[in-house]
């Protein structure tokens, strides 16, 4: 009997326990948003927020996902916090030029959770007085975003009007495929709005064929972050070539306190963008000019050497499973010198409340090899138009707002840095930065490659293939095999990549 | 019953249509079942298993093209990754179900007597199994980290050498196990306990009258009657385990190099990064008829200790 009782009431404990689990889904459903951009590409400051607050506290289990959405906030206000108190006065009309011609159209765009989406949230109240419009914004973190439009475009579902897309990922394949609407006409027709404007670099991201496919909003390049305490007592000065970033890792690595020389990410395919600033200031590059693969040159090799030699001998423990957020994590800690990745990314490091080293940080341009400083400049976003939307005129009045001038130059005063030229050459435009950034970003700009992945169509693919031997070299096995086989896979993968393209 | 015939109360009225009622009544129940199942499982199989013989990236200009048999002879007789996700999988599995099992009959037998503050141990066991996987994986990549995390900064201070963990080709799949033992090995418990707190008192009786000692009580009693249980419970984790995905892709992305790539993340990989959703579905069939193929395994031994029970 005694047993009896003994089950029903571990019955009782599984049934509660399961209604416990279902109150958990949408904690759940959250939760699962943080996930991906643990490893994502580049890009959100919100993981950084949920890796600290998780390393401070090991944050329970079901709780992350909550800390992930606080720690959000706070990222968004610290980084905004310094400038927009001044920006918010004198940026001038945001919304002039903005027609009622498309009063009460309603717009579905789907963002991702980037520092852009919170800054364009605080301006749209504006345009949707202004417009008359209703603006209805969805956002992902950025892997389930590509999940969620590849869904719905494939689906031929005209759910979205506009979306946020990573134009070097994605942008030739949804291009291809008839996702993305042809902008050409609308943008080189509206001449006020200036489509000139943009930079070069960042128009011919977003060019395919001829074809304007997106308008750029989000810019970015590889520069050095290091610590000015570290490099002043060993007496070093910001590497500006690459022997003398190898000197200052070597000499700034000290494993017995905890101190490392530098962090990078280490992940195969995350790798490879911070890798490409190595391949183009070596002398190497992704393809020929006759579309074959470029990376058996001894350049790539030793491009593929430096990188895995840097992490292997100056980097911590455990590179190889890390991507941004997680080599963000320990030069917030103070454990490296340096910390190489996207300039995008700044505000991660600037934050008290993340980094213990936020008044310590300096700012240095991707040092120079054989071939100079030749960092990527690219541009990691743009907003598309869906090629089944409805609205597509109504969708446009949206975009052509959402980067007109006076939007990005509030944008970019928060500290988000947008692809025009006048707001980057204006004083106003580079309030939002500290100083030094400012400099090294603009710098890096001119110098700058406007790829930071190999331009195919199928990029996920040529990714793994580019970023096997950066593993192989962070392991310190055979690089020269590793590369050899790259290349001929490369090659395979580019015929076939060319096919798809018809 | 007084539904069986529904049409003694409105003789007069639509009598055709409440006859034909009554005569599929049987259809109609489960009609709402059979639409659900039919949607939501017939139709994503089927759909898989033509795609699977097309090559298709989503493209609104070109529609799927027919491959024929290229999908599958890819994977298994030209892609090594293939080959190597599914030992990966297998490996991962068996791994962490045995682990599971073994500490999994350990806490049910520590449990199974009565003691204080039972129920609040319990409970407390049970925890990890209610928290989301990937929130999971999200804590334990942070004490996974090498130089920050915590389970280094334990490891120093019990003096030995911090270990890489995530980020060594070695570790990495090991430690995905860890995990997965540490969340799952309470299920295993909570079965294997439920199966114990029903087996008859009067063997044990009897088997104390002839002076069996406890570890003889264990082995020729406790292990044999509790077989059913232990059956099910395996194959339940098993299936369970073989599809594990969350905590995988949270925590390596497969990743170092291609070291925790199980048939899930490369079914992942295929169809969302590279977009073949041919050959993605390639690999989910031959996936799928792994895991029906374990499961009318364990089915048959389940007969066959079923018998003895």
């Amino acid at each position: 009997m005694n047993r009896k009782s003994n089950t029903l009431g571990l019955a009782t404990l599984m049934l509660l326990l399961c209604g416990l689990v279902a109150a958990c889904g949408d904690t759940g459903a959250s939760t699962t948003n943080t996930a991906p951009t643990g490893g994502a590409v580049s890009g959100t400051t919100t993981t950084a927020a949920a890796t600290n607050a998780g390393a401070a506290t090991t944050a329970a289990g079901t709780t992350t996902g909550t800390t992930a959405a606080a720690g959000a906030a706070t990222t968004a206000a610290a980084a905004g916090a310094a400038t927009t108190a001044a920006a918010a006065g004198q940026t001038g009309n945001v919304v002039a030029g903005v027609s009622k011609n498309f009063s009460g159209k309603q717009l579905r765009i789907i963002t991702a959770n980037h520092p852009w989406n919170e800054g364009i949230k605080k301006v749209l109240p504006q345009f949707e007085q202004a417009s008359g419009m209703k603006i209805t914004v969805e956002n992902y973190f950025e892997d389930q975003l590509s999940q969620k439009l590849q869904i719905g475009l494939t689906s031929g579902s005209s759910g979205a009007d506009v979306f946020m897309f990573r134009p070097l990922q994605e942008g030739k394949l949804f291009a291809n495929n008839g996702w993305l609407n042809d902008l050409s006409a609308k943008a080189q027709g509206a001449s006020e709005w200036n489509w000139s404007d943009f930079q070069d670099a960042a128009r011919s991201t977003v060019t395919f064929d001829n074809k304007v496919y997106g308008i750029p909003i989000v810019t970015e390049r590889e520069i050095v972050y290091y610590r000015k305490d570290l490099f002043e007592q060993a007496g070093l000065k910001a590497p500006t070539t690459l022997e003398e970033l190898t000197e200052a890792a070597k000499k700034l690595t000290d494993p017995a306190k905890g101190q490392y020389g530098l962090v990078m990410r280490g992940q195969r395919s995350p790798a490879v963008t911070q890798f490409s600033s190595f391949l183009y200031s070596s002398g190497g590059t992704w393809t020929t000019s006759d579309g074959k693969s470029a990376l058996g040159t001894p350049e790539a090799l030793s491009a593929y050497k430096l990188y895995g030699d840097l992490l292997k001998n100056y980097g911590p423990q455990g590179t190889l499973n890390m991507s941004w957020p997680q080599a963000v994590a320990i030069f917030q800690q103070g454990k490296a010198a340096m910390w190489i990745d996207a300039d995008s990314l700044y505000t991660n490091v600037l934050d008290p409340a993340k980094s213990i080293i936020a008044d310590k940080v300096g700012y240095a341009q991707f040092p120079a090899g054989k071939a100079g400083s030749k960092p990527y400049n690219i541009t990691s976003w743009a907003l598309g138009m869906n090629a089944a939307s409805g609205n597509q005129d109504a969708a446009w009045e949206f975009i052509r707002w959402a980067t007109s001038a006076p939007v990005v130059m509030q944008l970019q005063q928060s500290g988000l840095p947008g692809a025009r030229s006048t707001v980057w050459n204006s004083p106003d435009g580079l309030k939002g930065f500290p100083e030094e950034y400012a400099k090294v970003a603009q710098s890096s700009a001119k110098a700058g490659v406007g790829f930071d992945r190999p331009p195919v169509v199928n990029v996920g693919e040529a990714r793994d293939i580019v970023g096997n031997p950066i593993v192989i070299s962070i392991q310190g096995g055979d690089v020269a095999g590793a590369v050899k086989e790259a290349d001929q896979k490369f090659n395979a993968f580019l015929d076939k990549d060319k096919n798809a393209k018809s | 019953m007084a539904v069986s015939n529904p049409a003694e109360y409105s003789p007069k009225r639509n009598t055709s249509f409440v006859d034909w009622l009554n005569r599929h009544i049987k259809l109609i129940f489960i009609l709402p079942s059979l639409i659900f199942v039919l949607a939501m499982m017939v139709f994503p199989i089927g759909y898989t298993v033509w795609l699977s013989f097309n090559e298709w990236n989503g493209s609104a200009r070109q529609s799927p093209q027919g491959v024929g048999l290229s999908n599958y002879t890819n994977l298994l007789t030209a892609d090594p990754r293939f080959w190597d996700s599914v030992l990966r999988t297998f490996l991962f599995s068996f791994g962490a179900v045995v682990a599971e099992l073994l500490l999994g009959l350990g806490i049910a037998l520590l449990l199974q007597g009565k003691f204080f503050g039972q129920n609040f141990i319990k409970t407390l066991i049970l925890l990890p199994m209610v928290a989301t996987p990937v929130a999971i994986g999200m804590a334990w990549l942070l004490m996974f980290e090498p130089t920050i995390g915590l389970l280094n900064a334990l490891l120093r201070d019990i003096g030995i050498a911090p270990q890489p963990w995530l980020g060594s080709e070695q570790q990495a799949l090991w430690s995905l196990v860890m995990v997965d033992v540490w969340q799952w090995t309470p299920m295993m418990a909570l079965i294997l306990l439920a199966g114990l707190t029903v087996l008859p008192e009067e063997p044990y009786e009897a088997a104390r009258v002839d002076g069996a000692s406890p570890r003889q009580r264990f082995f020729y009693l406790t292990l044999p009657l509790l077989m059913p249980t232990i059956v099910v419970a395996t194959l339940l984790r098993s299936i369970d385990a073989l599809k594990t995905f969350d905590i995988i892709y949270t925590m390596t992305r497969g990743g170092p190099g291609y070291a925790t790539e199980t048939i899930n993340t490369y079914g992942y990989v295929q169809s969302f990064e590279y977009f073949k959703l041919g050959q993605a579905s390639s690999l989910l069939v031959i996936f799928f008829a792994m895991v029906l193929g374990i499961s009318l395994l364990f089915i048959q031994v389940r007969r066959r200790w079923g018998v003895q029970a």
